[in-house]
């Protein structure tokens, strides 16, 4: 009778903390089994600079979220940036015309991926690249052009 | 001046036989073949008196903590226009460095002292020297159980700690104080990331769960069998304990919170 109170209050103990552990996991840090889940195909890009841009960052189509960038790594020989991209199986569209950019959400936010996808018949692969891609726009550079073209006007 | 450096000397060779002392009693209670018939009760048991007791204080604690570090965030985030943040704060400084070392504290003050109470009790009635006669290892007898269930312990106190604290922060925050509760989650979610701040949250706790009942139980076993020993022993692992996690806690990650904190505050302060 004890003994059963016991175990109990301690299987409530645990429980407790494996919920909480559950809602830190889920709710609190944004962890997603569906993400896993999905099937992806994999796309890669070429940037000459790609800032601040981070792996798990958004890939986006008009906004939506339609991947992940999975992998960011240097070509040896070029020695620009190369990043792979996961994209979900359903968007089979992007043609090999297509533009990936970095943008910034926000002017100091956090940096994604923006596909605009072209009219090309023939669409990318698994293990696709995508040829056109437009880099990070750094925010010192501009400001540099600015001051430059302030001080050249006066 | 001889008679100073004598007394360093037998200073350094106390401690130093003490670590030694404290070592061969976490290596004889946890070693060797694990006891079936008893051990599941024994351990089930321990669980009970270190976790479950330690229940309340943790979750009441933890609830008030979320709340004042919600209220004190806000009045200085709405400065600068940027109580949006509230969520990221709160939750960062929670999961990375306060939850842990939190529930570390009251879990020393709640658990670790009673464990070397109890330990050092049975000491001076000689219960351990009378299973020794009988032939119970007392390490393996008392010790395990209570090394092994603080160390389960505490990881489960230091997350429900951090959920509570939390749901705490929301209370106040945003049922209270009006932040807006889809940015106070979304700049929650998208700042805080699972491995890098939740898992490193857990493995602090594991490593102050391991560190506060082995300082426990050891200062219970090697308490001199008195009554003014026993409390003396009690308030040294408070003491220990504390200090030890305290020290422990300053390794990782300083550099990152202070980064992401100087981050958010120019973003809300430039851009909203």
């Amino acid at each position: 009778m004890q003994q059963r109170q016991l175990e109990l209050a301690v299987g409530v103990f645990i429980l407790l903390g494996i919920i909480a552990l559950a809602f830190l996991a889920l709710k609190v840090s944004g962890l997603s089994f569906q993400d896993a889940r999905r099937d992806t195909y994999t796309v890669t890009a070429e940037f000459n600079n790609i800032g601040g841009l981070k792996p798990r960052a958004k890939v986006s189509i008009a906004g939506v979220t339609v991947g992940q960038v999975t992998n960011i790594g240097l070509d040896p020989l070029s020695a620009r940036a190369v990043v792979s991209m996961a994209i979900d199986k359903d968007v089979d569209y992007l043609t090999t015309d297509s533009i990936a950019g970095i943008k910034t959400a926000g002017v100091l936010g956090e940096q994604y991926i923006s596909i605009s996808v072209g009219g090309a018949p023939d669409v990318l692969e698994d293990g696709g690249k995508i040829r056109d891609t437009q880099s990070a726009v750094i925010l010192e550079d501009l400001i540099g052009k600015f001051m430059t073209s302030m001080g050249s006007k006066e | 001046m001889v008679k100073h450096i004598q007394a360093l000397g037998a200073w350094g060779l106390d401690v130093t036989s003490g670590f030694g002392r404290a070592t061969l009693v976490w290596w004889r209670a946890l070693w060797g073949r694990p006891d079936f018939r008893d051990g599941p009760r024994l351990f089930l048991q321990q669980i009970y008196f270190v976790g479950v007791y330690s229940l309340i204080i943790t979750v009441v604690s933890g609830v008030l903590i979320g709340m004042v570090l919600a209220l004190q965030g806000y009045t200085v985030l709405v400065r600068f226009g940027a109580e949006s943040a509230l969520g990221q704060f709160v939750s960062l400084t929670l999961l990375r460095e306060l939850g842990p070392v939190v529930a570390a504290l009251l879990f020393a003050g709640r658990a670790g002292s009673a464990l070397t109470a109890e330990i050092g009790l049975m000491k001076a009635t000689e219960q351990l020297a009378s299973m020794e006669m009988i032939g119970v290892d007392p390490l393996r007898r008392v010790l395990r159980p209570r090394l092994l269930a603080g160390i389960l312990s505490m990881p489960l106190l230091a997350q429900i700690f951090n959920a509570v604290a939390i749901w705490g922060a929301v209370m106040v925050g945003v049922h209270w104080l009006g932040v807006d509760a889809g940015s106070f989650w979304s700049n929650m979610q998208s700042a805080v990331d699972f491995s890098a701040d939740v898992v490193n949250g857990l493995v602090k706790s594991v490593v102050f769960g391991v560190v506060v009942t082995w300082i426990a139980v050891y200062q219970g076993y090697d308490s001199v069998p008195t009554s003014a020993g026993i409390s003396a022993a009690t308030t040294r692992t408070v003491v220990h304990s504390s200090l030890a996690v305290l020290a422990l806690d300053f390794f990782p990650h300083r550099r990152d919170v202070r980064r992401d904190l100087i981050i958010c505050l120019l973003h809300n302060k430039l851009f909203h």
